[in-house]
């Protein structure tokens, strides 16, 4: 276990600054990355052009990015981004309140979080897709069976980092606390939620990811409507349909990586890890 | 704390649980409802026969390999872009983007490219769990404290021994974290694959018995990968408690504890 480090490598955007050693030209790391992306591009497509690879398995990136704009030109494929993005949602929302509360809860009693400590450990690396079958069983195909299965992954991210969390109060400031007769409300509510945040915030943002790739393989594997089910339904049928959707699930991605950071950094403007990096 | 107390507090809540599950059980008639009692014979039954042979065993094979050889690509390739500037600047917009796909959604794509075969199912778990690792390798490259690396230049430590004795090192905390999410994504990926385009392993019978309704044989799969996944998890803990002894030491050095 090692809360600490998983914190600080969730946190840990604070980099420390590169050393000013510049050989040769000095290129802004921005047009370098865009470099990156347009030669990948440009590779994949002479990979096909060139006849390596036959088009009928992979269609050439312009003809993938071409067919996504199309796809996004009409109202179903935003129906269907749409089903997905609820479906992460709602999951999303629900594991994290439960898991928030309930590590708030488990967290500050220690005799809880001894007695919990094995059953957790016990069910945290269960991994979710066995949930599948039963999840079928329960609701059929439909939306329920995906959620089922984004609520318990996200869970338990969320969980431990709360725990994490919740354990990690300053022993000073906890036995301050008590002296001055703060009851167990307030202490939850001015010592253990601020001190716990960060790791909430790390929880909430690796739970975000691991929701959007259990709601795709949902969609995939049960079906019930998204992308994930659209991309089961096009593969071998309409091949340069079925990449553009994988572009497109990855685009999610990224925005969704983006958003959860930027939330992170607004929640925590006050903490030192966000003050220390914009003064740096 | 005295051994009860410990054997009371890791046995407690567990036994406390199945016992309720056994109470419900006992009155409930409802077809779902595994029961603990044959639960145990099911179990043996369904997977310690010719099963563990023919779909237990390629099935973690299959997950093993993939994930060793996802993690050991993924710390070679981090260690040389997280110590060049201008490569990590080149691709590092480009892996982000890989890393936010879906990885499940790479099994039908490379189902369609490579078939349907053990190859396409280890590459599906590379491709899948390689990102963790990497991103995490290049950012604890990246951050290794620079008056080690300015001490070691002085010393007049490169290549090998640098690598080995100050990078790595430094690296361990971060590049570890990573691995225990490829471990995570790996198991998913091993089932998944399987359940979408498979005839054989763990993640299809466990499918075959849910559509044909074996209730028993199914809960059965379900907590065998549930015990796999246990399983992973202890061993990654010793390692981890092996590679990193020095920074948990360190750690509580800090905390004064």
């Amino acid at each position: 276990m090692s809360p600490a480090n998983s914190a600080l490598s969730a946190a840990g955007t604070a980099a420390p600054p590169g050393r000013p050693r510049h050989r040769g030209l000095a290129v802004p790391s921005g047009v370098l990355g865009v470099l990156g992306i347009v030669g990948f591009l440009a590779t994949w497509e002479l990979v096909v052009r060139s006849g390596l690879v036959e088009p009928r398995y992979l269609p050439a990136a312009s003809s993938v990015l071409g067919e996504l704009a199309s796809l996004a030109a009409t109202g179903s494929f935003w129906e269907w981004v749409g089903l997905t993005l609820r479906t992460w949602a709602v999951g999303l929302a629900v594991a994290g309140v439960a898991a928030i509360v309930l590590g708030l809860v488990i967290g500050s009693s220690r005799f809880l979080r001894q007695a919990t400590h094995s059953t957790i450990e016990f069910l945290r690396p269960i991994p979710s897709v066995a949930l599948i079958p039963l999840a079928v069983l329960l609701y059929g195909t439909s939306m329920q069976a995906t959620l089922l299965l984004v609520v318990y992954a996200a869970f338990w991210q969320v969980l431990i980092q709360v725990l994490y969390g919740a354990g990690d109060v300053d022993p000073v400031a906890d036995d301050t606390a008590r002296s001055y007769g703060l009851g167990w409300t307030a202490r939850v509510r001015y010592l253990v939620w601020p001190s716990a945040l960060p790791y909430v915030m790390t929880g909430l943002r690796l739970g975000a990811a691991v929701a959007l790739i259990l709601t795709v393989t949902g969609e995939l594997v049960i079906g019930g409507g998204g992308l994930g089910t659209q991309i089961a339904l096009a593969q071998g049928v309409a091949v340069t349909e079925m990449y553009a959707l994988v572009v497109a699930t990855g685009l999610i991605g990224v925005a969704i990586n983006l958003l959860a950071r930027a939330v992170e950094k607004r929640a925590l403007r006050w903490h030192v890890s966000v003050r220390r990096e914009a003064v740096a | 704390m005295t051994v009860l107390k410990k054997t009371a507090y890791l046995l407690g809540l567990p036994i406390l649980l199945i016992g309720l599950w056994w109470l419900a059980a006992r009155n409930s008639t409802s077809f779902y409802m595994p029961k603990p009692d044959t639960m145990i014979q099911t179990f043996v039954d369904t997977w310690f026969g010719g099963r563990f042979r023919s779909d237990v065993l390629p099935s973690v094979g299959r997950f093993a390999v993939g994930t060793l050889l996802a993690i050991a690509l993924g710390i070679a390739a981090g260690v040389w872009i997280g110590s060049v500037r201008r490569v990590r600047s080149l691709l590092e917009p480009m892996l982000e983007f890989f890393r936010a796909i879906p990885p499940p959604v790479l099994v039908p794509v490379l189902a369609l490219l490579i078939g349907t075969n053990d190859r396409m199912k280890v590459i599906v778990i590379i491709f899948g769990a390689i990102w963790p690792v990497l991103l995490n390798t290049i950012e604890g490259v990246r951050s290794v404290d620079t008056v080690l690396l300015d001490t070691a230049r002085t010393y007049g430590l490169r290549g090998w021994a640098r690598l080995r004795t100050v990078t790595l090192p430094s690296a361990a905390p971060q590049i570890m974290a990573g691995v225990r999410q490829s471990l995570a994504i790996g198991l998913i990926l091993m089932v998944i694959s399987e359940m979408f385009a498979s005839s054989s392993g763990l993640g299809f019978t466990i499918v075959v018995f849910q559509r044909s309704f074996a209730i028993q044989e199914m809960w059965s799969g379900i907590i065998l990968l549930g015990l796999i996944g246990v399983a992973v998890s202890i061993v990654f803990q010793f390692c981890e408690r092996r590679i990193l002894h020095w920074y948990y030491g360190q750690k509580e050095v800090q905390h004064g504890r």
